[in-house]
């Protein structure tokens, strides 16, 4: 995974429901810090386009979705506990 | 009192009176849920403990071990919706892939596939991914979206969630679980979905589902119902227990049920509602020409008829008889035995007369060697029901029945039982089961194990009789329900040219029976003889007697004419001598001239 790689992710939220808004303040702040400039953020709201998160496979909100690099990881909960998240994203590395 | 009884009429009269009757009428109109209020599962049974199916637009909570059979009553439910009451239904599959379950429950034929392409029944996939990552909270919104929106598509009104346990496991805490099962249970109250929730319960506990960590969801729903399958003896059985139902009364008891070839088929025994079977006077032959007189014209058509005895008193044999009855009189049958195979049976009972092979060959007579069926008597049964369906059985031979309470089935069989019975009534199929009696239960009568011989309509009973070094058969028919029936015991004689009673002889209190009885025969038939002899002897002695005196009276009448004539003719003799005499005299007179003959005439006074 070079240092160039551009993330993108796909943030399932439910409305504003408490969780989902934490998670996009969490994603966002780590983009911030993390991935500056080479990041892109979808958000998609279950309520008002619920076939794509049937198509998605999304049953648990709030849900974040790494599309790039490849392969797609999904994260669930409001992404507030770290090392888990960033072991995912395959981003620790990076912090080191 | 007087003042008393003024001051009390008024306040009964008006106030609490009306207040009375309103409450009464309350009391009395019980809170019946039309069939409206409830959605129909398609389970044979099931509906009926429920009185109609599950509470509509309600929630039931179904609980049960592992391969308790959850999902498949839960896919019942659904798939009869899709197909016979045109509510479309969606399974959210949390823990199996739903190609997998449609696999599965491909050998029931209930068209999943089909209704599927209709659009009347959706799968959801919702096993949470192995590689899923978790930080923090969250929540079902998001399955609940996707749903809201599949149920709007398809205008869906059941929902399954198969193995909710699966996803709540992924929850944080307890309360996060809480939070998601209340939230899952208001959606579907909202949206008035059928909704049927499976969760697993312990291996072991398996009664209660209040000391399960999901207990509390027993109290939030409206419907429970347990799911229990547990091995007796080696023997698997399986049943369900409504455990509560709000708003409809139902059947409380555990019920045993069957996973068949076509689904879930749930025992019930008959209660007072069932509407009651058609009653036959129409008699049909036992097969044995003397039974049939005994029992007063045969058996009743529909009839259960138990025959019991130890064994080798010939009640294979006395069954066989009634089978070639039926398929003598063209009607179809079917023989199920349990003891021996089938081959073995129709090779023993072509010794005594009794050809079954040509109606086995024709196809009217169905052999079923249920030997080789292992199971719990709910098997049995719903083989034999199913069995019987098929082949389109009028009558049914069940040899024997007692084999059922083998092998860890004592508790259930006796219902099994009953509701065999139940069923050939409700089918108006003549059933014949035979039931081996213990050896060991001693030489009465002695009810049969299965204490069923309360619910058959006619019961044979065989016996050996063991006297003068022999041992015999003995038949006797210890009820038999709306006929006039003997009393007698009758020996059972089979030979090769096959079964026949004789009567027995009863001599100083004492049946005899074969050889005995044939003595007994051959001195009466002795006695008989000479009776007779001495009977024509007499006649004959009394014709002569008889010849004799008329020939007597009639010598004697000869005799009588011969003295008559000779009494005429002394008449007639005197008479003309007389009256020569007299013309004599006469010429006498007038010869000799005289004529003093006028004094002589009248005589003068004296």
């Amino acid at each position: 995974m070079s240092r160039r790689a551009r993330f993108r992710f796909r943030l399932y939220i439910a409305g504003d429901a408490l969780n989902s808004t934490q998670a996009l303040a969490n994603l966002t702040a780590l983009c911030r810090t993390r991935l500056p400039d080479r990041h892109e953020i979808e958000v998609v709201d279950v309520f008002r386009e619920p076939e794509r998160a049937l198509a998605d496979g999304i049953f648990m909100t709030p849900t974040l979705l790494r599309l790039a690099p490849p392969p797609v990881r999904r994260i669930v909960g409001t992404l507030s506990r770290m090392q888990p998240v960033l072991q995912a994203l395959g981003l620790d590395a990076i912090a080191a | 009192m007087q003042a008393a009884a003024a001051a009390f009429p008024a306040p009964t009269a008006s106030g609490s009176g009306p207040l009375l009757t309103g409450d009464l009428s309350v009391l009395t109109k019980k809170p019946k849920r039309s069939i409206q209020s409830k959605a129909l599962t398609g389970i044979a049974g099931f509906d009926e403990i429920t009185g109609g199916g599950l509470p509509r637009s309600r929630t039931t909570l179904l609980v049960g071990g592992p391969g308790s059979g959850k999902t498949v009553l839960a896919l019942q439910f659904l798939a009869h919706g899709a197909r016979a009451c045109n509510e479309p239904g969606i399974f959210v599959a949390f823990e199996e892939r739903s190609k997998r379950i449609v696999g599965n429950a491909e050998s029931f034929g209930w068209s999943l596939a089909e209704s599927q392409r209709k659009k009347k029944l959706y799968f959801m996939d919702a096993q949470p991914r192995h590689d899923l990552v978790q930080s923090g909270d969250f929540d079902l919104s998001g399955m609940l979206a996707a749903l809201e929106a599949k149920t709007r598509e398809m205008k869906a009104k059941r929902i399954v969630f198969d193995a909710l346990d699966v996803v709540l496991a992924l929850l944080p805490d307890v309360t996060a679980e809480r939070r998601e099962i209340y939230r899952l249970h208001a959606w579907l109250l909202a949206r008035e979905l059928t909704g049927i929730i499976t969760l697993k319960s312990g291996a072991d506990e398996t009664n209660s589902i209040s000391q399960q960590p999901f207990g509390f969801m027993q109290f939030m729903v409206d419907c429970a119902v347990i799911l229990n399958h547990s091995v007796v003896l080696g023997v698997s059985q399986r049943s369900l227990r409504v455990q509560k139902y709000r708003g409809s009364g139902f059947d409380e008891n555990e019920s045993a049920f069957l996973i068949g070839n076509s689904g879930f088929d749930v025992a019930v025994a008959h209660t007072l509602s069932r509407v009651d079977a058609k009653v036959s006077n129409e008699r049909v032959s036992s097969g044995i020409a003397r039974l049939d007189t005994m029992l007063g014209g045969g058996y009743y058509r529909g009839a259960s008829v138990l025959i019991t005895g130890f064994s080798g008193t010939a009640k294979t044999t006395l069954s066989g008889a009634f089978a070639e009855a039926a398929c003598r009189r063209g009607e179809r049958t079917m023989f199920v035995c349990f003891d021996t195979n089938s081959t073995e049976v129709i090779r023993n009972l072509l010794s005594v007369g009794i050809h079954l092979d040509r109606y086995v060959k024709s196809g009217r007579l169905r052999m079923i060697s249920a030997r080789a069926i292992t199971g719990s008597a709910e098997t049995y049964l719903v083989r034999i029901k199913a069995l019987a369906k098929e082949h389109g059985a009028r009558c049914v031979v069940i040899d024997p029945v007692s084999a059922w309470s083998k092998s860890g089935n004592d508790l259930s069989t006796q219902s099994v039982a009953d509701r065999l019975i139940d069923w050939s009534k409700g089918e108006g199929t003549t059933l014949v089961c035979t039931s081996l009696l213990d050896e060991m239960s001693g030489q009465g009568e002695g009810g049969s194990q299965l204490q069923i011989s309360a619910l058959v309509d006619t019961w044979i009973h065989l016996n050996y009789l063991i006297q003068a070094g022999e041992r015999n058969r003995g038949l006797s028919i210890v009820k038999s329900r709306g006929t006039t029936h003997s009393n007698q015991v009758r020996e059972l004689i089979l030979s090769d040219a096959g079964v026949t009673l004789a009567d027995t002889y009863t001599a100083g209190g004492e049946v005899l029976m074969g050889t005995l009885r044939w003595e007994k025969e051959r001195a009466e038939r002795g006695v008989h003889e000479a009776a007779e002899v001495a009977a024509k002897l007499k006649r004959v002695r009394l014709d002569a007697e008889e010849a004799e005196l008329e020939v007597r009276l009639k010598s004697l009448q000869t005799e009588l004419v011969a003295k008559q004539v000779e009494k005429a003719l002394l008449v007639r003799t005197t008479q003309s001598d007389k009256g020569e005499l007299s013309r004599g005299r006469t010429q006498m007179k007038e010869l000799r001239g005289a004529d003093a003959a006028i004094p002589a005439r009248k005589p003068g006074p004296p």
